[in-house]
């Protein structure tokens, strides 16, 4: 016990703070300012890979290291759609995971946000569309912010799920 | 002479990779090969067709050559013989092959494997390149799952959509209770048509999509890539490239393994052990994109070479965080080594015998945890491993507690191999040129942190791509997490499948 709380001490505190939303990886603006008085940052996530190299759910995993530290942030992974405000989805969507993906999005109740993550979850990356891949995230569920990369760091991908909890004008307000 | 000298006295060698060989076998002459080889202490590293020319290749091991026997098929319509009861690794790429060329084999499981509902089992996808006829399903398809009855017997099914930041696959439990008395998995979820986009792309761009096929692997993979195409291309990697490629995939060996320890911590209730572990990961990756220009090396090996030459200073800083990463998870091990909780979950937690575990085939860091001591490093070295003198991790208990262990065994060392590198890292240039590659087939190997990574690369009389294969050692492994789980409980499963942590991507290719 000893050893565990000398080492805790020793390294400290160590989380960042988080970057600012971006408005370049807005897709389309779906959250009305009432829902989103309500939500504030309370936010949860559910995170679903839809057919990734699982190169963007290794940064995904960093936002909950002490660093990035998402949920001093007040955002939290669950483990149920039906928990989530929001859908953080890597692709390509692979045609095997098509069903998987839309039942998911249909057992997300509203706001339903989704952000696309990845330069495949984007527009297909180096993956395309083909017999067994269906490309792009906003081929199969409609998506609100997306961010590429590969893997976008976990910068950018705090940076796109504070985006999509953001509706431009209280982003103004903040100012 | 032993049969399996007489079969490799006879086998020419392939390019790529050193010893690594070729032989063209009968259909007779098949089974007796694998058996022969079997007998030797060989083991299965892949199985995989092609559409055209139609055939099927066994790659297997035996010591320090790796032998790819190759048979024709002339006929589709006639089933080859399986190799499933030689090697049980071949059960399931024997399906996939089926899948993606229509070649079958004579093994008594015939339901498809990487083909769910998404393409109509007429399609071939390795022998055309046109969509398939009909529109995919809109229903999920189902799946013969065995069933087991029983008194008290439920099933629990769980996937594709899991529960954490994972990939999806689907596990069906059969329990009594809490025990779980069988597990079948299904998977090819994230099966995203890699082997036919192979051949869409030119062979100088190959490896970026070979270090795609899992990411959490993108080194081995593009190494192994780029050891095939230059075997075609006859062209010398400066020595330094060699050695800067090993420099990356010791730091992916050890970026992978800082992970799953502190996942595995987490998984045993010891929070504690994730934060530490992910804070120790962080900084190791932005240590490798100050020296290296990428948190993970998904673009850093390239036919030639690799993308970046660090600076000296750049190279000591990586060296400097290498060891303090070193001497903090020598100091978090002590800490799991002495908890009464962790220690609770970890021993005897998903047990696979060295027996099984050879049975099955079991392979890389998962296999030496079980006493299958094969290290292609320190196996079927080249450079700048036969330099290097590699330290095999082994353990023989096989369990949950074993697998930690050598986790920790091979990040230590990975840290001594990185300091090693660096410390005699020879100058010159980092990247040459290289060449259109000559018609032909060559084989990378590369050990990767999670065992044997293979590329069987085919390239036509174009200098384009025909047929490209990559092979994940997390086929070998699926299976065996199978038995591994048998009489364990349930809420034990999550702890026993991350710590063998298998690819789904690699696998569903």
């Amino acid at each position: 016990m000893w050893k565990t709380l000398h080492q805790i001490a020793r390294v400290g505190i160590v989380s960042e703070p988080a970057p600012e939303s971006d408005e370049a990886l807005r897709v389309r603006s779906a959250l009305q300012e009432q829902i989103l008085a309500i939500l504030g940052r309370a936010l949860t996530v559910r995170q679903v890979d839809a057919g990734s190299c699982n190169g963007c759910e290794l940064e995904i995993h960093a936002l909950n290291n002490p660093v990035y530290n998402i949920e001093g942030l007040g955002i939290r992974f669950v483990a149920s759609p039906r928990h989530a405000d929001l859908l953080l989805v890597t692709g390509p969507v692979s045609r095997n995971m098509e069903i998987a993906l839309k039942r998911t999005y249909d057992a997300t109740p509203d706001p339903k946000l989704v952000v696309a993550v990845g330069d495949c979850g984007c527009t297909g990356g180096i993956f395309g569309e083909n017999y067994a891949s269906a490309g792009r995230v906003a081929n199969v569920i409609p998506v609100d912010v997306a961010v590429d990369g590969c893997p976008p760091s976990p910068q950018r991908i705090l940076a796109a799920i504070l985006t999509a909890i953001t509706t431009p004008r209280a982003r103004e307000r903040g100012r | 002479m032993a049969p399996h000298r007489s079969l490799i006295d006879r086998s020419t060698p392939l390019p790529g990779c050193p010893g690594v060989r070729g032989i063209e076998v009968t259909r007779d002459a098949w089974r007796r090969a694998a058996l022969d080889l079997a007998a030797a202490g060989g083991r299965l590293l892949s199985l995989w067709a092609d559409a055209q020319p139609a055939s099927v290749h066994a790659a297997i091991q035996c010591d320090a050559t790796l032998l790819v026997l190759r048979l024709s098929v002339p006929d589709v319509a006639t089933p080859y013989p399986g190799i499933a009861d030689i090697y049980p690794a071949a059960q399931r790429m024997q399906r996939a092959a089926a899948d993606m060329t229509g070649i079958r084999s004579t093994d008594a499981d015939a339901r498809p494997w990487l083909r769910h509902a998404a393409w109509p089992v007429d399609h071939v996808p390795l022998g055309s390149t046109t969509a398939p006829a009909r529109a995919p399903q809109t229903e999920a398809d189902a799946y013969a799952f065995v069933r087991v009855a029983g008194d008290g017997v439920h099933e629990i099914p769980v996937g594709p959509v899991h529960a954490g930041i994972i990939e999806p696959g689907h596990f069906r439990f059969s329990v009594v209770g809490e025990k779980v008395l069988k597990l079948e998995e299904r998977l090819g979820y994230v099966h995203k048509g890699i082997e036919q986009r192979f051949t869409q792309i030119a062979a100088l761009d190959g490896h970026r999509l070979a270090a795609r096929v899992s990411g959490d692997s993108a080194v081995a993979f593009s190494w192994a890539y780029c050891q095939a195409l230059e075997g075609l291309c006859n062209s010398a990697l400066p020595q330094r490239a060699a050695w800067l490629r090993a420099l990356a995939l010791e730091a992916e060996r050890i970026a992978n393994h800082l992970g799953d320890l502190g996942a595995l911590g987490n998984d045993a209730g010891f929070a504690f052990g994730l934060a530490q572990f992910s804070r120790l990961k962080e900084s190791w990756l932005r240590a490798l994109q100050a020296a290296l220009g990428q948190r993970y090396l998904l673009d850093y090996v390239v036919p030639g070479g690799v993308a970046r030459d660090p600076t000296h200073d750049a190279l000591a800083a990586l060296v400097e965080c290498a060891r303090d990463t070193a001497h903090v998870a020598a100091r978090i091990r002590t800490i799991y080594d002495e908890h009464e909780g962790v220690r609770d979950r970890f021993v005897a937690a998903g047990s696979v015998a060295p027996e099984l575990a050879k049975q099955l085939g079991l392979v890389g860091f998962a296999g030496r945890a079980s006493g299958q001591e094969q290290d292609l490093r320190i196996d079927m070295p080249f450079l700048p491993y036969s330099e290097l003198q590699v330290k095999r991790a082994l353990r023989t208990e096989g369990d949950v507690a074993a697998r930690v262990a050598v986790r920790f065994d091979e990040l230590a060392e990975s840290v001594r191999l990185v300091e090693a590198i660096v410390a005699r890292m020879p100058s010159g240039d980092h990247a040459c040129e290289v060449g259109a590659p000559a018609a032909g087939t060559a084989i990378g190997l590369v050990e990767g942190w999670r065992g044997p990574v293979m590329i069987a690369l085919t390239v036509g009389a174009h200098g384009a791509i025909q047929r490209c294969h990559p092979h994940d050692p997390s086929w070998q492994n699926w299976p065996v997490l199978e038995h591994a789980i048998i009489g364990n409980i349930v809420p034990d499963f999550p702890l026993i499948n991350k710590s063998f942590n298998l690819s789904y991507s690699g696998h569903d290719l």
